[in-house]
């Protein structure tokens, strides 16, 4: 029998996300799966630049606050010197396809034993809706009012895929949190790739696609049913790598 | 007790880094300063401790922060343009009170600028090593066992403070070999991580959290806390060595590889019957004010500031101690070119019997 409560790991003050943020849920499940596993104590929460940074406010557990794009990098001497902690980065999609492009490469390049949870909104959220790199085509910001044109910005990021073409990662999958068939996916990703790198196994990414209610300018429903129409489309749910399926 | 090698001044630092208790380094390639990662990255893994080579130098920066966090004593070294996209790490270890050592073997600049050894580097060390007011200690040896004595204390200072410090060394202080009577090895052991750090090996079991980032009246006093040590650094922290200054005339300021080619200067100058002294600031932050601003400024005609840089940097920091009480003058050689003995003895000569530079 399923128990819901609030996780240990967040504190109980109530969230700083907008109404219908899917950040909030997004840490929630985070903070489940690494209790679940019997983690809490040893998790290392690196907690990047973007709204993701109102964890400061509220993740109970360990953390390290880091520079925008910088948490792979400061993950990797976190857990270089630290092999025993669960450690995660925590990025959106500023922080982790624009400024922590080389960071995000490399530290799955070299295959750092640590997992990185990637909260794909489409948007820079916390400097006010502004064009991200994932940003879909014709979707309007504050800085492509007329709809995101590939002409002079290129196309959305696939992470993913990107990542899944290096040799090193053991694990990388994307899940849609807008259903709760896609919450329950994420949830089981989620434990996956902590369960892996506790055994030492490897590189670990998962990517969450979520909304931004405020700077889509969007009730908090109509931001789930835009993801399935346009978001989920482009940006496809599944499994882009197991190691140990394949094995 | 110690163990005499002859080795440069880059290996001097890495070994004494280790034998410091250093267990971290990231770093990316610059010349010239390469001994240094490369001989971690051999040294390291012997000692139990971990090397990374970055992708990059703000990469490499953002590990030490990572790793400083756990309370495992962390460094990285640069040149010039490494050092300048290090400035981001920097600032961020200073607001989240991590200790680490930054070195810098310093080449000309700006930009690319030149591979060869220059002193180009004092105004960002000293003034604005990243964004957002703060400082660091800055160590500037001018051999390769200071560089070694000041690599095995430079924790110390950093752990202390909470704040980073850096070491200021040209590439030729870098790359010449000496010998150097290296310090004993430190035994640091997991559960001497600080109580403030990440660390659980420590025993600690409540929640650790380290930022960067604080609420308004909390950054005010930070930033005032900061203030207060930096007073502090000039009361107790000050290093300079004084040469021949009792009763000189003609003082040089000089630090680094321009203090001993000035050194050089000073001695066949007073064979001479001229009487000059050298004043050789080793902490260049805090600098040492009172060496020059208690002077004897009846006795004292002038003051000469050396440097492997034009135009020389270090000269407003001297005026400000002179206050007009007598000229100041600056020598120097810049892009790469070397200081030499003769250039330097002349430029003096030329001072001191009443040439205009
Ligand atoms: C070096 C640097 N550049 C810019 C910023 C300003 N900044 C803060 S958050 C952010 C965007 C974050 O967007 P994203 O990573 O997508 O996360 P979200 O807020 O959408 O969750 C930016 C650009 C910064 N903090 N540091």
């Amino acid at each position: 029998m399923a128990v819901y409560k609030r996780p240990e790991l967040i504190a109980d003050a109530p969230s700083g996300y907008c109404p219908g943020c899917l950040h909030s849920l997004a840490t929630k499940l985070v903070a489940e799966a690494i209790e679940e596993l019997g983690q809490a104590d040893n998790a290392l929460n690196v907690i990047s630049v973007g709204c993701s940074a109102l964890n400061i406010l509220y993740w109970s557990g360990d953390f390290l606050s880091v520079a925008h794009g910088r948490a792979p990098a400061a993950a990797t001497g976190i857990k270089r010197t630290n092999p025993e902690r669960l450690v995660f980065a925590y990025q959106g999609d500023g922080d982790l396809a624009a400024i922590g492009l080389a960071e995000i490469m490399s530290a799955a390049n070299r295959g750092e034993n640590f997992t990185v949870v990637f909260a794909n909104n489409q948007t820079y959220g916390m400097t006010g809706g502004q064009m991200a790199p994932t940003t879909l085509i014709g979707q309007k910001t504050t800085t492509t009012v007329y709809g995101r044109d590939p002409q002079t910005t290129g196309y959305p990021m696939k992470m993913c895929e990107l990542i899944s073409t290096l040799e090193a990662p053991v694990y990388v999958a994307r899940f849609a949190l807008n259903s709760p068939k896609g919450v329950n996916d994420a949830r089981k990703g989620l434990k996956k790739a902590f369960r892996l790198q506790m055994e030492g196994k490897g590189f670990t990414f998962i990517e969450l696609l979520t909304n931004c209610p405020t700077n889509w300018k969007m009730t908090p429903l109509q931001t789930l049913e835009y993801m399935n129409t346009n978001t989920i489309p482009y940006f496809k749910p599944g499994v882009y790598k197991d190691k140990e399926a394949q094995a | 007790m110690g163990e005499k090698r002859f080795m440069k001044g880059n290996e001097a630092i890495a070994e004494a880094a280790v034998r410091a208790g250093c267990r971290f380094f990231a770093g990316y390639p610059i010349t010239p300063q390469n001994e240094i990662p490369e001989y971690l990255s051999r040294r390291l893994p012997e000692v139990g401790g971990a090397y990374v080579q970055g992708e990059s130098e703000v990469a490499s920066v953002n590990m030490v922060y990572g790793a400083a966090a756990m309370g495992t004593r962390s460094m990285t070294s640069s040149s010039g343009p490494g050092i300048s996209l290090k400035a981001e790490g920097i600032s961020y270890l200073a607001a989240a009170m991590l200790p680490a050592v930054i070195v810098n073997i310093s080449r000309g600049g700006p930009g690319l600028g030149s591979i060869q050894p220059a002193q180009s580097d004092y105004l960002q060390a000293t003034k604005a090593l990243g964004h957002g007011g703060f400082h660091a200690m800055v160590f500037a040896p001018n051999s390769a066992q200071e560089a070694a004595d000041i690599m095995y204390a430079a924790w110390d200072y950093a752990e202390r403070d909470r704040n980073p410090v850096l070491v200021l060394m040209d590439g030729c202080l870098g790359n010449i070999m000496e010998a150097v009577d290296l310090p004993p090895m430190r035994e640091i052991k997991p559960e001497d991580a600080p109580e403030w750090s990440l660390s659980r090996r420590n025993g600690r079991d409540y929640q650790g959290n380290i930022t960067p980032i604080y609420t308004e009246p909390i950054l005010e006093g930070i930033n005032a806390m900061a203030g207060e040590m930096y007073k502090a650094w000039e009361e107790d922290d000050v290093k300079v060595e004084e040469f021949m200054v009792e009763d000189a005339e003609y003082i040089i300021v000089a630090y680094g590889i321009a203090s001993r080619v000035s050194k050089e200067a000073v001695l066949n100058l007073r064979e001479k019957g001229f009487k000059v002294g050298l004043i050789r600031p080793i902490t260049l932050y805090p600098f040492p004010k009172k060496s020059i601003r208690n002077l004897d400024y009846d006795r004292v005609k002038g003051i000469i500031d050396i440097e492997m840089t034009i135009p020389a940097q270090m000269r407003e920091d001297i005026e400000l101690q002179v206050m007009g009480r007598c000229p100041v003058y600056e020598y120097g050689r810049s892009g790469g070119c070397l200081l030499d003995d003769d250039g330097v003895y002349d430029a003096i000569y030329e001072i001191i019997t009443g040439g205009d530079r």
